[in-house]
């Protein structure tokens, strides 16, 4: 595929709108190849059109940001397992207000989230979301979900904007603040942010989706380097798991049917 | 341990399926490899090991081109002496389930083939597999090794040398009686290249040098090519084609290794589907290798399989695993 537009996010991200399109789900991931360079894991922050939002971390991602429109991007995908929705509100019988989301995005994890709120929207749920990062400057996609008829709550270590602290601290007031049963917590972002996310649900007795990140080769269920908890391919299994799969407790993978 | 028909005998031990774990899939962790076993698979194969760590090859090392899969991963492996600690915790996991553990090994000179089976030894893993065809590392290592007799040959006799007696009784998991084969030592299976003018020949190399078992075959060696920036995809340019492209070109090798030797026959190479293994164990496989598979059905494949070969078995009549040995060679 080739870049079609390339939007600024912050001072070191940036989102490439690609000219094609993927029957994707969000959660869902691409190998993105630059030939001669690297190939890395990227979660689709849309499908149609294909988009990436990319933030310059390394050699790889730094070769991205220096094309243009009209260069190509090759791309392995969609892979892997992405966000699954509750049963559909109109299947659910005796349902009055819209079923509530809960929709966290840590860091670059904000990226699936927009591409999910989106589908959820149009499938009928209500959609709370809430974007964390260490500061003002390291928002991602706040005026893409302002945008959207979602109920957005902001959190930054340094108090920048939004409330002053992780993006779990805004978890009790957004629940707090929402109509109707929550149904659903997803959530995208670093590693201890999903722990600490999968333990407040666990705590809470809400069901989570949350997509991990690991170290991608094969990504297709050969060479074992994406393998996270005890013996789950992040690749073929997740990313997105409905439970936390570092979790060693014998029932932590199993209270969570898939 | 279970007599269900898919119930098997492999070197005088009772597998519940014959499906067993193909090295270089999943091989790399003692949780993934008791995931393969608890999923269905009667022995699993660990991920090749040589003598020194190695990261493998940079990305992409794998890809799906439509027909099959193409990888060239590059060997990643942790080297010998810390694959004998994962072998070990490997095997302990799977001995309640009765499941043999296959360790894989691979190694750059002759000498050095006997050196890594020693160490891995030292876990006592159930059976060793030598990887002499491993078509991803260049000219030093896999392919000179299977390409001619006398290189299998020679690997072959340096591993079985360097194998020492194994204590009597002791570490052979629950539900597995002693050593059938071997005098006393682990047996050894040579595994070996698809790509060789004659196959027949270096299994009877093989076998005459000390193999106790023949797995056929490793992947093809192949390339893709990506036409819009004229460059090879993967990183290493060549790699191991295998999946369903796969298939023909192993059940050729399987049908005439079984005619040249009398040793069991890990049959491997693109078996998806009950029937396909069905098809590897009517080409005179003993059990049934199954790697890629996994790609495209998921970590529970081996349960999927089992439950299409048992189903493929009680329509056309096949009361076990072993009545479709050999039924092609004997109807030819």
């Amino acid at each position: 595929m080739r870049i079609a537009r390339i939007q600024d996010e912050n001072d070191r991200t940036k989102t490439f709108v690609l000219d094609g399109r993927l029957d994707a789900a969000p959660g869902q991931f691409v190998m993105a190849w630059l030939p001669g360079v690297d190939e890395k894991p990227f979660s689709l922050a849309h499908a149609e059109p294909v988009t990436l939002t990319v933030a310059a971390v390394g050699p790889f991602s730094r070769a991205l940001h220096s094309l243009a429109v009209g260069d190509r991007i090759w791309l392995r995908g969609p892979l892997g397992r992405g966000y699954a929705f509750p049963l559909s509100p109109w299947e659910r019988a005796g349902v009055r207000v819209r079923p509530h989301t809960l929709l966290l995005g840590g860091g670059y994890g904000v990226a699936p989230l927009r591409f999910l709120a989106e589908r959820l929207l149009a499938a009928g749920y209500a959609v709370s979301m809430i974007i964390g990062a260490r500061s003002v400057v390291d928002l991602l996609l706040v005026d893409a979900c302002r945008a959207m008829d979602v109920r957005l709550w902001l959190a930054t270590e340094d108090g920048s904007a939004g409330l002053r602290g992780l993006a779990t601290d805004a978890i009790e007031p957004a629940l707090a603040a929402a109509f109707g049963e929550t149904v659903m917590v997803y959530a995208c972002g670093p590693t201890g942010m999903l722990r600490a996310i999968a333990a407040v649900c666990r705590d809470k007795g809400l069901p989570a989706q949350l997509s991990w990140e690991a170290h991608m080769r094969c990504a297709i269920g050969l060479c074992g380097s994406c393998e996270v908890g005890d013996g789950w391919l992040t690749c073929l299994d997740g990313p997105v798991f409905p439970f936390d799969p570092f979790d060693q407790r014998p029932d932590a993978a199993s209270a969570a049917s898939r | 341990m279970t007599t269900t028909p898919l119930a098997c005998d492999f070197m005088g031990w009772q597998l519940h399926s014959p499906l067993v774990l193909a090295s270089g899939i999943i091989g790399t962790s003692a949780s993934l490899m008791a995931r393969a076993a608890r999923a269905g698979a009667g022995m699993v194969t660990a991920k090749s090991c040589g003598p020194t760590p190695r990261a493998g090859h940079p990305n992409p090392v794998a890809l799906d081109w439509g027909g099959g899969l193409l990888n060239a991963i590059g060997l990643t492996n942790p080297g010998a002496e810390h694959e004998a600690v994962l072998l070990a915790e490997t095997k302990r996991r799977l001995a309640p389930l009765g499941v043999p553990l296959i360790a894989s090994i691979f190694a750059g000179t002759v000498e050095e083939f006997g050196q890594v089976a020693a160490i891995v030894a030292q876990a006592q893993p159930d059976l060793i597999e030598v990887n002499i065809s491993c078509p991803n590392v260049g000219d030093e290592f896999g392919t000179p090794f299977a390409g001619t007799p006398e290189s299998a040959a020679a690997v072959t006799a340096s591993v079985r040398r360097a194998l020492p007696p194994l204590p009597l009784g002791e570490g052979r998991g629950e539900g597995l009686p002693p050593l059938p084969l071997g005098e006393g030592r682990i047996p050894i299976s040579v595994k070996l290249a698809p790509n060789v003018p004659d196959i027949a020949r270096i299994a009877r190399a093989v076998v005459a040098a000390g193999a106790d078992a023949i797995t056929a075959v490793n992947t093809m060696p192949g390339m893709v090519i990506d036409a819009a920036s004229g460059r090879p995809v993967l990183s290493n340019k060549v790699g191991g084609v295998s999946g369903p492209a796969l298939k023909p070109i192993a059940l050729r090798a399987v049908f005439e290794i079984a005619q040249a030797v009398n040793v069991p026959i890990i049959g491997t190479g693109g078996v998806s589907t009950g029937q396909d293994a069905a098809e590897m164990l009517m080409a005179g496989a003993t059990v049934v290798g199954v790697g890629s598979a996994v790609w495209r059905r998921g970590g529970d494949v081996f349960g999927q399989i089992n439950a299409e070969l048992a189903a493929f078995m009680a329509e056309h009549g096949y009361p076990s695993a072993a009545s479709l040995r050999r039924v092609s060679i004997e109807r030819g």
